[in-house]
């Protein structure tokens, strides 16, 4: 492996999780602050000034945003795959914090999920496309 | 209906995704995260046209993704659209012309039924 890649490998490795645990916290803080039903119109302008869902808005916009950045040297064939480990957290999640239960069917699922963002984070370099020397071309 | 929110959630998240991706792409790699440089990044991004469609096609995306909830189970709703992954992976291959090697497809494959199983 290159010294490039082997940065790009460290660099991915740090970020991604970062990526995911801010996707899943921020699902997680809106779903804890949304109230039953939302009936009015203006009740979907007013619920974003709860203060879990207001948190929830911010890791998502945080979330988006992280994600671009590893997009710019990562592959998007690689980072799909990798971060739906946010689709197991999640389960989890419901698990530990809502008691919600999970089947063999979810234990499964979550396997899977396991395995094939082990196969594509640990079997194939994040990158494959040639990177341009300067940050910010247009 | 629901197959058509299906299908439009489908189309446009993956169409996002790939612009958003091509954006990225053309705009360089991020390495400067203090603040300064994150706002001249995202100045820049604000004047990147591959990166404005794919805000439009995400948030086609979102909307369709509303309606398909209200007429469809969550439990349906998230396995069917899954499929973007392979659907994202395929044109990662075509459109972004990335090497996908076998282990990526396996590694895509497991992940949408590992998904369609999780959320039932």
């Amino acid at each position: 492996m290159t010294h490039e890649a082997a940065r790009l490998r460290l660099k991915t490795r740090l970020f991604a999780p970062v990526v995911v645990l801010s996707g899943v916290l921020g699902n997680y803080f809106m779903k804890r602050g949304m109230p039953a039903a939302l009936v009015f119109p203006l009740d979907y302008i007013t619920v974003l000034f709860r203060p879990y869902v207001a948190l929830g808005v911010l890791l998502l916009i945080l979330w988006l945003l992280l994600r671009m950045a590893l997009l710019s040297w990562a592959d998007l064939s690689y980072v799909v795959p990798v971060t739906s480990i946010g689709y197991a957290l999640t389960a989890f999640a419901g698990q530990v914090f809502l008691h919600e239960a999970i089947d063999w069917k979810r234990w499964t699922g979550i396997g899977l999920i396991v395995a094939g963002v082990a196969l594509v984070g640990g079997g194939t370099e994040a990158r494959t496309f040639p990177s341009h020397p300067v940050e910010t071309r247009q | 209906m629901r197959w058509m929110f299906v299908a439009i959630v489908v189309a446009a998240t993956a169409a996002g995704e790939v612009l958003q991706a091509a954006g990225m792409r053309r705009h360089g790699e991020v390495r400067d995260f203090r603040p300064g440089a994150i706002g001249r990044a995202m100045a820049a991004l604000a004047r990147n046209r591959f990166v404005i469609a794919a805000v439009v096609a995400m948030a086609v995306a979102f909307f369709a993704n509303l309606g398909l909830l209200s007429v469809a189970d969550l439990s349906f709703a998230v396995p069917a659209t899954a499929v973007t992954c392979v659907l994202e992976t395929v044109l990662a291959k075509y459109a972004l012309k990335e090497r996908v090697n076998w282990l990526r497809w396996a590694g895509a494959s497991l992940v949408i039924c590992g998904v369609a199983l999780v959320s039932q």
